[in-house]
């Protein structure tokens, strides 16, 4: 899925890129040491990449850090099925909407893949030996005839290759009438969280068959609702902190020992709107999209249509940072609003020091900021312009003035093209970006790197 | 800038029409395709929360943000008092044909220079001649590249005639417009999905009114006798207020409504 060298296109110059509607990635996420990758799929597949090590080659230099980086495909699974809600009459997508691993304890790890009503909590575990020798079974799993057991012998394991398995421990369902946008796992590392538009839930890992509702802002008359839930996470050291956002660009940091159901904020931040700059579209651009803690815990980042923003826990008042996007849409927004992109969802990430943050745009765009200088970099995500261990140029959307050569006009943009879904290391400078059904991996080496996959 | 005295919220960053003529015919002119746009943008937010009936339940957040959208442009029309008059001069004119109207965004394909288009329109064949009857304050600085050209003095609502990615509504110059106050029964019918399930729409719209507001309801009663106006009367009645001219679907219209929707939404 993740391998488009596996799929050649029909020659797109003249045909538009024939996209299977289930190969489109809907999500990514690295594992905490980085060793693994996920990605999920509109038509409820996983795909988990693993990093390749060079300490598991013949040589090893003095020095060398040991990961050569590159990523191969380690596991597929397919997490969910189409399901039909027969109360509603509705269909349930499979669409994986979120992946979260949990902190590895074992040798296996565990990721939770949720779609728009089921969580699931998969174990993943390596098998490289296998015991031989039974006696009541032959090799094939036959059961011998006892009549031909002379003696007894002890099973031996025995090395065999490398099978990776990935089994359902945990299956989390009916906990949402409305459709998940977030999972987030505790710091405690026993519980998760999972935020529909109306609710949020806290599930306990090994429980299945009950969670408790933290936030229910649900109004009493379906009538009277204005705001949904968009996004939600765990504070990442603070296990009784987690923070929602909301369609009208407000986030909520609430504590869960403030009361049981935590529909009070203990903070609300919001920016004032600017009265200059209102339009019949000011509200749904203000719809953050994604909101994610900062790895030290002290920020937040915010991503809504035109802006990503950070926001410092501390000032409730307005974000700290203020990033532009692709602020050429704004005078577009009346014909993104008709054809419904200006209701696309982008993700927002931080690197592992918190000192760039990165998000996606069309055109196969994502925009990197760099906080100390405020400048941000556009770069692209696809396959023509990206070969294996090339250099990733930067790229510009030509706004007005001295036009330079590969500047893109705003109306070449391809909006079909849209960066939503992408995840970086939790410790070095490789990104994963999922391109519609392509997923590509950045690296940055001494020399700025990169290849695709 | 504005002589008429109305209350303009877009407060817009860019240079405002330097080349109007601040007269007042300008200013109604001006006022009245601002009210025409509105009213454009009110109906292609009726229509997107009218496909919400699809076979996945439908996006809560999105359904949620264009109903606040139809509320908003709601209030303003009834802070603008134009709401009334609306329903005063449906309230004088029976018909009973489906009158198309034109969604916003929408490139005229017979032009190439965008111009807004008024919120009702006959079918296609007709369209075209409305093109000439509505005065066109922001064609005379039409940006360079048709596809840039606003109306700047709306602020962002100004990227309406930009259509370069909508190719392939270029093709679809017409469009059943969706009458005021279904969007208070769809809003209801959206959320309500969520809730349990809802028979799908009776395209008979007396139902959808059921549990309205007496004043939409008032509306509908009007819209349900839509006018036999010709083109002109049409543009006669919106330079005097930015009526909502366009009648409630007829039954055999709403396939045709579907379809059309289903190649503005796209794929």
């Amino acid at each position: 899925m993740g391998e488009d060298a596996e799929s050649p296109k029909i020659n797109h110059t003249f045909l538009r890129d024939y996209v299977t509607e289930a190969d489109v990635i809907s999500t990514v996420e690295f594992n905490q040491t980085g060793d693994l990758l996920a990605t999920g799929d509109k038509g409820g597949r996983v795909v988990i990449f693993q990093r390749e090590t060079e300490s598991k080659g013949d040589f090893e230099e003095v020095g060398d850090t040991g990961d050569s980086g590159e990523y191969n495909v380690y596991s597929t699974f397919q997490s969910h099925e189409p399901d039909f809600d027969y109360l509603k009459s509705l269909e349930i997508e499979e669409k994986i909407n979120k992946i979260r691993w949990l902190p590895q304890q074992n040798a296996a790890h565990f990721l939770l893949s949720t779609n728009d009503k089921t969580i699931k909590l998969w174990k993943v575990s390596e098998r490289d030996k296998r015991p031989e020798g039974y006696n009541l079974k032959d090799e094939e799993g036959r059961l011998k005839d006892i009549s031909t057991i002379t003696s007894l012998q002890v099973p031996v394991l025995k090395p065999t290759d490398l099978m990776v398995e990935v089994r359902p421990r945990r299956v989390f369902a009916n906990g949402h009438t409305y459709h998940v946008n977030s999972i987030s796992v505790n710091s405690d590392g026993e519980t998760y969280l999972s935020a529909d538009d109306l609710r949020i839930n806290m599930w306990h890992l090994g429980i299945t068959d009950r969670s408790f509702n933290i936030v229910d802002i649900k109004p009493a008359n379906m009538e009277d609702l204005t705001e949904v839930i968009t996004a939600s996470e765990f504070h990442p050291h603070h296990c009784h902190l987690f923070v929602y956002s909301s369609s009208k660009g407000t986030l909520r940091l609430c504590d869960m020992r403030a009361s049981a159901l935590c529909d009070k904020h203990a903070k609300l931040y919001e920016e004032p709107e600017d009265p200059g700059s209102r339009s019949f579209f000011s509200e749904i651009i203000s719809s953050v999209s994604d909101v994610k803690f900062s790895h030290s815990g002290r920020y937040m980042l915010t991503r809504d249509y035109l802006t990503a923003k950070v926001w410092d826990l501390h000032m409730d008042k307005g974000p700290v940072e203020t990033y532009q996007v692709h602020e050429y849409l704004r005078s577009k927004l009346c014909s993104l609003y008709e054809n419904d992109c200006i209701f696309d969802k982008f993700e927002c990430v931080w690197n592992s020091s918190d000192s760039v943050i990165m998000t996606g745009a069309y055109n196969s765009f994502f925009r990197m900021f760099d906080r100390e200088t405020g400048r941000g970099v556009t770069l692209e995500a696809w396959r023509e312009s990206s070969k294996p261990r090339a250099v990733l140029r930067t790229r510009r959307v030509y706004t007005g003035g001295k036009r330079r050569r590969g500047d893109v006009g705003v109306d070449s943009l391809d909006f079909t093209k849209k960066i939503l879904h992408m995840a970086w290391h939790p410790a070095e400078n490789i990104i994963a970006i999922a391109a519609t059904n392509n997923l590509y991996i950045f690296q940055d080496r001494v020399n700025p790197d990169a290849h695709t996959q | 800038m504005f002589p008429k005295g109305t209350k303009r919220k877009f407060a817009d960053g860019e240079e405002a029409a330097p080349s109007e003529a601040p007269g007042p015919t300008a200013a109604r002119a001006l006022s009245s395709a601002y009210s025409l746009q509105r009213q454009s943008l009110l109906d292609m937010s009726l229509i997107k929360l009218q496909l919400c009936h699809m076979l996945v339940e439908p996006n809560l957040c999105r359904s949620v943000l264009i109903a606040n959208t139809v509320r908003q442009i709601q209030e303003e029309m009834t802070q603008d008092g134009t709401w009334q008059i609306m329903t005063q001069a449906l309230s004088q004119c029976p018909s009973d044909r489906l009158v198309a109207s034109e969604v916003l965004c929408r490139q005229d394909p017979a032009s190439q220079s965008p111009k807004p288009v008024p919120a009702a329109l006959e079918q296609t064949l007709q369209e075209e001649s409305y093109q000439e009857e509505v005065v066109m304050e922001e064609d005379s600085h039409a940006a360079p590249s048709p596809q840039l050209s606003g109306a700047p003095y709306l602020g962002p609502f100004s990227s309406s005639w930009d259509e370069e990615e909508e190719a392939e509504d270029e093709e679809e110059d017409s469009e059943e417009s969706v009458s005021e106050p279904e969007e208070e029964s769809r809003t209801e019918q959206v959320f309500g999905t969520f809730e349990i399930k809802q028979p799908p729409a009776d395209p008979a719209l007396e139902e959808l009114f059921s549990d309205v507001d007496p004043s939409y309801y008032d509306l509908d009663t009007v819209l349900m006798q839509s006018p036999k106006m010709g083109p002109y009367d049409l543009l006669e009645s919106l330079s005097h207020s930015p009526a909502l001219s366009s009648t409630a679907s007829c039954r055999s219209d709403l396939n045709e409504l579907d379809h059309i929707m289903e190649i503005i939404v796209g794929s």
